[in-house]
C-alpha cells in the first residue's frame, strides 16, 4: 500500500507588542512570577478589555506580507474551557471573523523549487499564563505573567506532503516574522510555537484521512522528527488493521515518538460565542496603505532581487535570505568585494561553519561584514589565494586585526612576480628531478596525477603563497618544454 | 431628617444646619436602629464615613460647595471598592477585599460623597426578589411579607427606609428599576455605555449599566452628572458629551410627545397598576405633553431572548469565579477537578448554578443558532421598534411591574423571575435610558411607572420625571415605622 | 426538551457538583425557561443581523505603552494558596 501524507501546520507567534494584547501589563520575558499580572489579567470582578493598536498593526503587517484578504472588520469571541493558566475561564480568541483571511507563501524545498503553500487565516488572541509543575509540595504552581500577551495564530491548508515541507514551510513563516519584526522568533522562549496536524491517505485518495495534532514542538529539528514519526506511527497502525483516532499528541525527543494528551482527549465544546466586551474592530484601506510602504522588502522579493541582481541560484538566494540579518550582512559584504558568487560562498561556507560550530548568532559574528568583504577583495586582487584567505579568516575571527594588517603581519601576500615563481618551480623541480623525467615518459593518465604532485611540491616550497594560477601555467610550460 | 433629598441636605449642609460629620452620623445611627429588621447592608463602613464626612467639611470650609459634597450613599455591593469587601451577595466573595475601586466610586469619592457601605443583593444580580443573598434576605420597609425586588435589593430598600440619602445599583434587565417601583423611588438606568463599567461586577456585559435609587429626579440628576461619562478602561464607554443633567429639570414639557404602546396594558398587568400608569400619563398631558399610540411589535419576546441573552452572557462571566486566584476554595481539594467543582458548587447558590447551566446551554454547539443567534437577531428587530417608535414620540411611558410584590412565601416557577422584568428589560436589550417613577399607591404599596427615552436623552427622562414629582407628591410617600 | 445527560454535561463544561436531586431540580426548572423560549424559534430573521451590543460603535484601540505596575503582593494576599509567587493548584497532569 503506498501512503501520502497530508500536513498543515498552526503557528502560534508571540507578538512583540511592549503590552498584552488587552491590558496595560508589561510584556518582558522572564521577569519574576506573577509580577506582569494586572487585575484584569487576573480577571478579577468588573475588570474589562481594551484592546491594543500595536497587536492590530503587526497582525495586519503580517497580513499584507502573504498577501491576505484582510476584512474590514473582525471580532474576537470567547473560547470556554477551565484550565489553571486561563484566569478568565475563557480564552478571548477570533473564530468567525479573523483579522486577516486567505493569503499565501512561497517556500523554496530542498532542490530549490518554489511551492505555494495557501494559509488559511491568522487571528489574534491571547496566550495562556504558565504551569510549573516542580514540587510545591505536590501541588502545581501558576504564574500568569504571560497570561494575556499577544498571539497571532497563523493556519496553514493542509498542503504539505512530507515533512522537510512542513520545516520549509515553518522555517518561511519563522524568517517572515522577524524580517517583519512583528516577532522575535526565539522557539526556547516559546515566542515561536508550532503544532502540526498529519494525516495519511492512500496514494491518489482525495479524501483526507483522519488527522492528529502534535503540540508545541518547539524546534525545526523536532518538527521534522515529530511529524516523521507520528506518519510512521499511523501507518503502522492501519497497516495493522488499527483507526487513527483524531486527538492531540505530544512529541517526546527522547524517545522520538508522540504520545496521546491525556488531558485533552475527551472532546469539549468551547461555546465559542461574540466577546460582549469588546466591539467590533474597523480596519480602514487607508490605514492599510499606509501600513504597506511601511513593509520591508519581504524574503521572497529579496530572494528574486538577488538572483537577478547578483546571478544567484535559487539555492544560494535562499539560503542568503533566511534571515533580514544575513541577507543585511551579505550585502554590506558585497558592497566592499563586489563579487557576489565569491561572497555568497564564503557567507554560506566559512563564515557559516564558524557561526554554527560556536553556536552563533550572525549577529554576533566574530568577523564583521566589513572585514569579511575587505578580505575577499585580497582574494580578488590577488594578494593572497583562496587558501591563504581561510588563514586569515580564523585570524581576523580571533580579534587578530584586519586582513591586511594580518596579511602585512604574517607575510602572507601572494608571490605573483613570474621571474619569483619560476624560480621556485626551477627549485623544484631540480628537487624531484627522477619524477620530471617519469612525467614526461607517461601517458595522459599518469601525467595528470602526476601534475598534482608537482603543484603540491610548489605550493609546499612556496609556502602556499605562490599565485595558484600562475604556478599552474608556469609549471606546465617548463614540463612540457 | 431622614427622608429628605440630597438637594435638601445639600442645601442644608450649605446653611450650616449641620456639618457633614454630624449628617453621616446620623446616618449610622439610623443604620444601627433600623438595618437588624431590614438586612440592607452587607457591610457597614462607619470609620470610612467618618473620615470622609471630615475631609467633606474640610473641603466645605475651604470654600468648595458641589452638590455631593457631604453627601451620606451607599452603594450596591458588585461596585468594586477598594480595601472593602465586595461580595455581590456570595459566599464565593465573602473573603473578597477588592484591590481596586470601579470607575463609578472614583468618581463619587472625588464628588466629595461620603459611603456608607456596601448594600445587598440578589446573587451576582441573578433573581429579581431580593431573596437569593448570601447573606440573608433583604427585606421590604413597605410590607415585610412581601419580597422587596431585585437584584438592587438593599440599595432600594436603604433608601426607602431613609438609611443613606441615595444608592448606586447597576441595572441589567430592571433590577434597578424593579426594586424603585417597588419601594416607591425614581431608579434610573442610564443608556448603556453611558456611565463606565469598570470595576463593577457583570451579570450580562451587554445588559449592564451603572445607576442610581433616589427619592427624586433631581437627586438622580445630581449623580448622574458626576458618573456619566467616558472611561478609556471600558471598551463599551461612549464618547458622548456630558451635558449638565440639572439644567434641564425644568423645562417645560409643551410639545413634549409621550408614546403608549396600548397593546403593553393588556394581558398579565394588574389593571389597578395600569389604570395608575395611564394616571400618570394624564398628569404628564396636564404639563403640556401630548399622548400618542406606538406599537411595539416584538415586545412579547423581550423577556425570552434576555433570558437567552443574559444568561449566556452571564454564564461565561461565572467562569472566572474558580477558587484559584481569589474568593472562596473549597476545604483540602483532592485534584484540580475537585477545586473547581467543589469551590464552585459550596461558593455559589443555587440560582447562580442554574443559570449558569442554562446560558451554557444556549451557548453549546447544538443550541447555539437557534437559541443564543437567533436572540440576537430578534434583539435587533426590538431595538428597531424603538428607534421607528422615537421617530414619532419622544418618549415612551408603560408600567415598570405588572403586579405588586409578590408574597416572600409564594411559591414561584423557574420563569417568575424572567417574566417579572417583561417591561423593563427591552431597555437593556436595545440600550436605551430607562427610569422608573412612583405614580400611585396600591393596597399601601408604591406603584411605579416607567419612562423610556432615545439614547443619550437622560436629560429628557429627567426632565419630565422632575415635572412630574413637581406636580404630585407619590415620591414623597415613605414606609410607615422608618 | 434536555435529558438528565444533558444537564450532566453541562454541569461538567461549567464545573458544577450536582447532587442527584440538584441535578434532577435543575433539570425541571431548564426545561420550564426553555419551553418558555422555544417560541422564538418560528420568528422569520433571515435577513436580520445579530445585534451583539446594543450601540453598534467599533472598538477603540489602546497605545501599546505600559500601564501597571507590579503590585502582586497587594494582589495575592486575596489568593488561597501562594507560594514563592505563584498561585497553588492541585498538580495538573498532562
Amino acid at each position: 500500500m503506498q501512503w501520502e501524507t497530508v500536513i498543515g501546520l498552526e503557528i502560534h507567534a508571540q507578538l512583540a507588542t511592549k503590552t498584552k494584547i488587552f491590558s496595560g501589563s508589561a510584556t518582558e520575558f522572564g521577569a519574576e512570577p506573577n509580577t506582569q499580572a494586572s487585575v484584569s489579567d487576573l480577571a478579577m470582578p468588573g475588570t474589562l478589555p481594551v484592546l491594543n493598536a500595536e497587536a492590530v498593526r503587526m497582525a495586519c503587517l503580517f497580513g499584507l506580507a502573504v498577501d491576505a484578504e484582510i476584512a474590514e472588520h473582525n471580532r474576537f469571541d470567547r473560547k470556554n474551557y477551565f484550565y489553571p493558566d486561563l484566569p478568565s475561564g475563557y480564552q478571548t480568541s477570533q473564530m468567525d471573523h479573523p483579522i486577516v483571511g486567505l493569503g499565501h507563501l512561497d517556500i523554496t524545498l530542498e532542490d530549490s523549487s518554489i511551492k505555494r503553500i495557501n494559509i488559511t487565516r491568522a487571528h489574534l488572541e491571547e496566550d495562556a499564563g504558565k504551569s510549573l509543575h516542580e514540587d510545591f509540595s505536590g501541588m502545581t504552581g501558576i504564574d500568569l505573567n504571560r497570561a494575556g500577551t499577544t498571539l497571532l495564530e497563523i493556519v496553514s491548508e493542509p498542503e504539505m506532503s512530507n515533512a522537510k515541507e512542513a520545516v520549509a514551510y515553518a522555517r518561511a513563516i519563522h524568517s517572515l516574522v522577524r524580517y517583519l519584526g512583528i516577532c522575535d522568533g526565539n522557539m526556547a522562549e516559546g515566542s515561536f510555537r508550532c503544532d502540526c496536524n498529519v494525516s495519511i491517505r492512500p496514494k491518489g485518495q482525495t479524501e483526507l484521512g483522519t488527522r492528529t495534532e502534535i503540540k508545541n514542538v518547539n524546534s525545526f529539528r523536532y518538527i521534522e522528527r515529530a511529524i516523521n514519526s507520528e506518519v510512521q506511527r499511523q501507518i503502522e497502525l492501519i497497516e495493522d488493521g488499527g483507526a487513527v483516532v483524531q486527538e492531540t499528541r505530544l512529541y517526546d525527543p527522547s524517545k522520538d515518538e508522540t504520545r496521546s494528551m491525556r488531558s485533552k482527549e475527551e472532546a469539549t465544546d468551547y461555546r465559542y460565542f461574540p466577546c460582549p466586551d469588546l466591539l467590533p474592530v474597523v480596519i480602514e484601506r487607508s490605514f492599510l496603505d499606509e501600513l504597506r510602504e511601511q513593509l520591508p522588502e519581504l524574503p521572497t522579493q529579496k530572494r528574486e532581487r538577488f538572483e537577478q541582481e547578483f546571478a544567484l541560484s535559487t539555492y544560494d538566494a535562499s539560503v542568503l535570505t533566511s534571515s533580514r540579518e544575513m541577507a543585511d550582512y551579505f550585502e554590506a559584504a558585497l558592497a566592499i568585494s563586489k563579487d557576489a558568487k565569491l561572497t555568497a560562498n564564503w557567507v554560506m561556507g566559512e563564515l557559516s561553519s564558524l557561526l554554527n560550530k560556536d553556536n552563533l548568532d550572525i549577529q554576533d559574528s566574530p568577523i564583521s561584514a566589513t572585514q569579511l568583504g575587505q578580505l575577499l577583495v585580497r582574494i580578488t586582487d590577488n594578494t593572497i589565494s583562496g587558501n591563504i584567505a581561510k588563514t586569515v579568516f580564523e585570524a581576523i575571527a580571533n580579534g587578530e586585526g584586519d586582513a591586511d594588517s594580518i596579511i602585512e603581519q604574517r607575510g602572507l601576500k601572494q608571490v605573483t612576480d613570474s621571474g619569483a615563481i619560476e624560480a621556485i618551480l626551477d627549485e623544484m623541480l631540480a628537487a624531484n628531478a627522477t619524477e620530471v623525467e617519469e612525467y614526461r615518459a607517461a601517458d595522459e593518465n599518469r601525467r595528470k596525477r602526476m601534475f598534482g604532485f608537482f603543484i603540491g611540491q610548489a605550493m609546499r616550497v612556496s609556502k602556499g603563497k605562490a599565485n595558484p594560477q600562475q604556478v599552474n601555467e608556469l609549471l606546465r610550460q617548463k614540463l612540457e618544454g | 431628617m431622614q427622608h429628605k433629598t440630597m438637594a435638601q441636605l445639600a442645601q442644608a449642609l450649605t446653611n450650616k444646619e449641620f456639618s457633614a460629620r454630624e449628617l453621616t452620623e446620623y446616618y449610622l445611627q439610623r443604620i444601627k436602629q433600623h438595618d437588624p429588621a431590614l438586612n440592607c447592608f452587607v457591610t457597614v463602613t462607619a470609620e470610612q464615613a467618618l473620615q470622609q464626612a471630615e475631609q467633606a467639611d474640610a473641603r466645605r470650609a475651604a470654600g468648595e460647595s458641589t452638590p455631593l459634597l457631604g453627601i451620606p450613599l451607599a452603594h450596591q455591593d458588585l461596585f468594586c471598592t477598594q480595601e472593602v469587601r465586595t461580595s455581590c451577595g456570595s459566599k464565593m466573595l465573602d473573603n473578597f477585599v477588592a484591590p481596586y475601586n470601579a470607575q463609578l466610586i472614583e468618581q463619587l469619592n472625588q464628588a466629595g460623597a461620603v459611603s456608607l457601605g456596601k448594600l445587598n443583593m440578589d446573587e451576582f444580580s441573578m433573581g429579581c426578589s431580593g431573596q437569593t443573598s448570601f447573606y440573608g434576605a433583604c427585606n421590604n420597609p413597605w410590607d415585610n411579607s412581601r419580597i422587596v425586588g431585585g437584584a438592587a435589593s438593599g440599595s432600594a430598600a436603604a433608601v426607602a427606609a431613609g438609611l443613606a440619602a441615595a444608592s448606586t445599583a447597576m441595572d441589567s434587565g430592571g433590577d434597578i428599576r424593579l426594586p424603585a417601583a417597588f419601594n416607591g423611588l425614581t431608579g434610573l438606568k442610564p443608556t448603556y455605555g453611558r456611565v463606565s463599567r469598570w470595576g463593577m461586577t457583570a451579570y450580562a456585559s451587554s445588559f449592564d449599566q451603572a445607576g442610581f435609587l433616589t427619592r427624586t429626579a433631581e437627586d438622580s440628576a445630581l449623580l448622574l452628572n458626576v458618573c456619566a461619562g467616558f472611561d478609556e478602561r471600558d471598551s463599551t464607554s461612549a464618547q458622548e458629551a456630558v451635558p449638565d443633567y440639572s439644567s434641564t429639570l425644568k423645562q417645560p414639557l409643551t410639545g413634549l410627545r409621550i408614546g403608549i404602546a396600548r397593546a403593553l396594558f393588556n394581558g398579565d398587568l394588574n389593571s389597578h397598576i395600569g389604570e395608575a400608569v395611564l394616571a400618570s400619563a394624564e398628569q404628564l398631558q396636564q404639563l403640556g405633553a401630548t399622548l400618542v399610540d406606538i406599537e411595539l411589535p416584538h415586545a412579547e419576546h423581550a423577556v425570552a431572548i434576555a433570558t437567552i441573552i443574559g444568561t449566556a452572557e452571564a454564564s461565561t462571566n461565572m467562569s472566572r469565579f474558580d477558587g484559584v486566584r481569589f474568593g472562596y476554595r473549597c476545604e483540602n481539594p483532592r485534584d484540580l477537578a475537585d477545586l473547581y467543582q467543589r469551590s464552585r458548587s459550596e461558593g455559589l447558590g443555587e440560582l447562580v448554578q442554574r443559570r449558569t447551566l442554562l446560558g451554557a446551554y444556549y451557548l453549546s454547539a447544538e443550541q447555539y443558532q437557534d437559541y443564543y443567534v437567533q436572540a440576537q437577531r430578534i434583539r435587533r428587530l426590538v431595538k428597531q421598534d424603538y428607534m421607528e417608535a422615537f421617530k414619532q414620540v419622544d418618549l415612551i411611558l408603560s408600567p415598570t411591574s405588572a403586579d405588586l410584590p409578590r408574597a416572600v412565601n409564594a411559591t414561584v416557577d423557574a420563569n417568575a423571575d424572567f417574566l417579572t422584568q417583561r417591561y423593563t428589560v427591552a431597555a437593556n436589550l436595545a440600550g436605551l435610558p430607562a427610569l422608573s417613577l412612583p405614580v400611585g399607591l396600591l393596597e399601601q404599596l408604591p406603584v411605579g411607572a416607567q419612562l423610556i427615552a432615545p439614547h443619550f436623552h437622560e436629560a429628557r427622562l429627567l426632565n419630565a420625571a422632575h415635572q412630574y414629582q413637581q406636580a404630585t407628591d407619590w415620591h414623597t410617600r415613605t414606609p410607615a415605622g422608618f | 426538551m434536555l435529558t438528565h445527560q444533558d444537564v450532566e454535561k453541562l454541569a461538567k463544561l461549567t464545573q458544577l457538583a450536582l447532587s442527584d436531586t440538584a441535578l434532577a431540580e435543575h433539570l425541571q426548572a431548564l426545561n420550564q425557561t426553555t419551553s418558555l423560549l422555544s417560541p422564538i424559534k418560528n420568528i422569520a430573521t433571515t435577513t436580520i443581523e445579530p445585534l451583539i451590543s446594543p450601540l453598534e460603535i467599533n472598538q477603540r484601540l489602546r497605545a501599546d505603552v505600559v500601564s501597571e505596575t507590579n503590585q502582586r503582593d497587594r494582589y495575592q494576599s486575596l489568593a488561597p494558596a501562594v507560594e514563592n509567587g505563584l498561585y497553588l493548584v492541585p498538580k495538573v497532569l498532562d
